[in-house]
């Protein structure tokens, strides 16, 4: 019987099996932030076991409240600022060089094919559009991760998920997600690796793929995958030509990570997006979503562009289209907050900073911000907001707040239109 | 290996979820011992008051599911703060019931009908469990009553409970 990716990757890193069912595998990198880190730190010290399985595998950044806000915030940016240079961890990103951690570690090229990545955060399942297993865990998991570079697994059982037919002008990945979570539901794929194939994902950039994975987890999905190919490969290539001859030869020896075309599959599910519309969240779950046009004319009272799902410069590129040379509406506000200091950079270049500001956005720094309801945008008791982000739980935003997750194509045209609305870039 | 001894305290509810067993908000906590004060403040049980019902207790007794809800490891570690290192029910959320044994901690399973019986026979008594991990078993006792109650662990979680958690276990054999 064939194997799927999780499958071979697991082969490939299996250090022990303690028991049916459990593989302790070991890990290519761990990723680190400042809210679920640091406990993990502390612990360490209080065991004596102050130490780092290889400080260049692991990969630091604040970003969920950046800059500090109050005292709480700002003690743990400091445990985490001054554990990275206890150890010597030279990829630590502190303010000025920090962005969204799903955003700012694939932009680094810290993720390749075949990879195993485990961090303290649930959206660490973003990663797995580069062909790697990547899963968030919890606190003892990421300690040992750091201590001893493994971690244990369940068998990775996989659904396997074809995006077939093509995609509608003005519809897009995270369009396409909605509609997947919608379809399988919130547990539709718990405790599973979600293998994202099909022709539309073959056709998908990298950063659309990570908008896809990104939320697999709001299926209960451990982690999403795609089959790394030449996109994958041509992304990676500055990181990578050092190691490889051509791009061909690296893509050679990523197809060692293709699943088998007789893989056992727990699951396999034909989505076809040829109809598909612009989709929105309505309630407190993310597969609560229906199209746009059924939500159209529900006020909002705030936009927010920005998060690890749908914040990178594609992102960007495609709101600032809509927004071009028109004014938001004076009953909405809204914030865009660009996933990394890289996508400002290159978004103050194209000029896309000053469409943004021009109809009416505060731009903020990068950060995770108000997609948890942090800083940077929380909302009031009863206030509605319009966000690119992944989770619209009961008081995700703030307490009493009520999010409806959209793409930047939806998210724009809400501004300007003060309700949920779609995009002249989708046509009926 | 931690204790699993002492006195018991009966939580007469199923579905008893992350939220009420540590709310949210102390999450920006940082040390697991600032939790301590903090476990099981908004559980909803009638006759419950964490304030007075809590102090000396070093084992749990539940229904069925206690745990569900958020993953939050800080959980367990509210309860460790407590002295609380076993919860008894008849099941529990996967990822509570895992964070439990990576931190050296028990979540013990038993069928429904003998926890309906431990809470009919000593809910109202002052209960005291003595835990023999080796032998698996545990022994309710009050007022002259006393149940040997046998109990089986998988090879994994038992090495998890005799190594003292994950740490200690990946650090030993890694
Ligand atoms: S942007 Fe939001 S979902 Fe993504 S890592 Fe930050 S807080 Fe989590």
């Amino acid at each position: 019987m064939g194997k799927t990716i999780a499958q071979k990757i697991f082969d490939d890193h299996r250090v022990g099996t303690p028991d049916t069912d459990v593989h302790v595998i070991r890990l290519d990198a761990v990723f680190c932030h400042e809210i679920t880190t640091p406990p993990a730190i502390v612990d360490l010290q209080q065991r004596c076991k102050d130490r780092v399985f290889d400080p260049a595998r692991i990969k630091v950044v604040i970003d969920h409240v950046s800059p500090a806000k109050d005292s709480k915030t700002a003690l743990q940016g400091m445990i985490l600022r001054e554990w990275a240079r206890r150890h010597g961890i030279v990829d630590f990103f502190d303010i000025g060089t920090n962005g969204v951690c799903h955003a700012l570690f694939p932009e680094k090229g810290f993720v390749r094919p075949g990879y195993t990545v485990i961090m303290g955060d649930s959206h660490t399942c973003t990663h797995g559009a580069f062909g790697a297993f990547a899963a968030g865990v919890g606190t003892t998991d990421l300690e040992v991760g750091i201590l001893k570079g493994v971690c244990a697994f369940r068998t990775p059982e996989t659904i396997r998920i074809n995006i077939t037919g093509t995609l509608p002008d003005g519809v897009f990945a995270k369009d396409v997600i909605l509609s997947v979570i919608g379809r399988i539901g919130v547990n539709g794929a718990t405790n599973k690796v979600i293998e994202f194939a099909g022709l539309v994902v073959d056709a998908m950039d990298m950063e659309a793929r990570m908008t896809l994975c990104n939320m697999a987890i709001e299926a209960g999905g451990t982690c999403g995958i795609c089959a790394p190919d030449r996109i994958t490969v041509d992304y990676l290539w500055p990181f990578i030509k050092d190691k490889y001859e051509s791009p061909d030869e690296a893509l050679a020896a990523f197809s060692k990570y293709l699943p088998d075309s007789d893989a056992s599959y727990d699951q396999t599910i034909d989505h076809n997006v040829s109809n598909l519309t612009p989709m929105v969240t309505f309630g407190y779950k993310p597969d609560n979503v229906k199209p746009v046009s059924e939500m159209a004319g529900t006020p909002v009272d705030q936009v927010y562009i920005g998060s690890c799902t749908n914040a990178r410069i594609s992102d960007l590129r495609i709101a600032a289209r809509v927004l071009a040379g028109k004014r938001i509406s004076d009953t909405v506000r809204a914030i865009l907050s660009p996933a990394t200091p890289k996508v400002y950079n290159q978004a103050l270049e194209e000029g896309l900073i000053k469409t943004f500001m021009d109809a009416g956005f505060c731009v903020t720094n990068p950060t995770c911000g108000a997609c948890l309801g942090m800083s940077n945008g929380v909302l009031a008791n009863g206030e509605v907001c319009a966000a690119t982000t992944n989770r619209n739980f009961n008081g995700r935003m703030g307490k009493g707040g009520m999010v409806h997750l959209v793409s930047p194509a939806t998210a724009a045209a809400t501004a300007i239109a003060g309700t949920i609305a779609n995009s002249p870039l989708y046509t009926e | 290996m931690k204790s699993f001894s002492g006195k018991a305290l009966f939580l007469d509810r199923p579905d008893i979820n992350t939220d009420e067993i540590i709310p949210a908000k102390y999450l920006t906590e940082i040390s697991r011992d600032a939790l301590a004060p903090y476990l099981l403040e908004d559980l909803k049980l009638d006759g419950f008051d964490p304030a007075t019902d809590i102090a000396g207790k070093r084992v749990i007794i539940t229904r069925a599911n206690f745990g569900c809800g958020s993953s939050r490891e800080h959980a367990p570690w509210a309860l460790a703060a407590n002295g609380i290192n076993l919860v008894v029910g008849e099941c529990f959320a996967r990822i509570f019931r895992q964070n439990m044994f990576n931190c050296g901690m028990m979540a013990v399973e038993l069928p429904a009908d003998t926890i309906a019986r431990l809470f009919s026979t000593f809910a109202d008594l002052e209960t005291t469990v003595q835990t023999d991990v080796d032998a698996g078993t545990i022994t309710f006792s009050a007022e002259g009553e006393s149940k040997i109650i046998p109990f089986t662990l998988s090879g994994f979680d038992a090495d998890l409970v005799t190594a003292g958690g994950w740490v200690e276990y990946a650090d030993a054999n890694f």
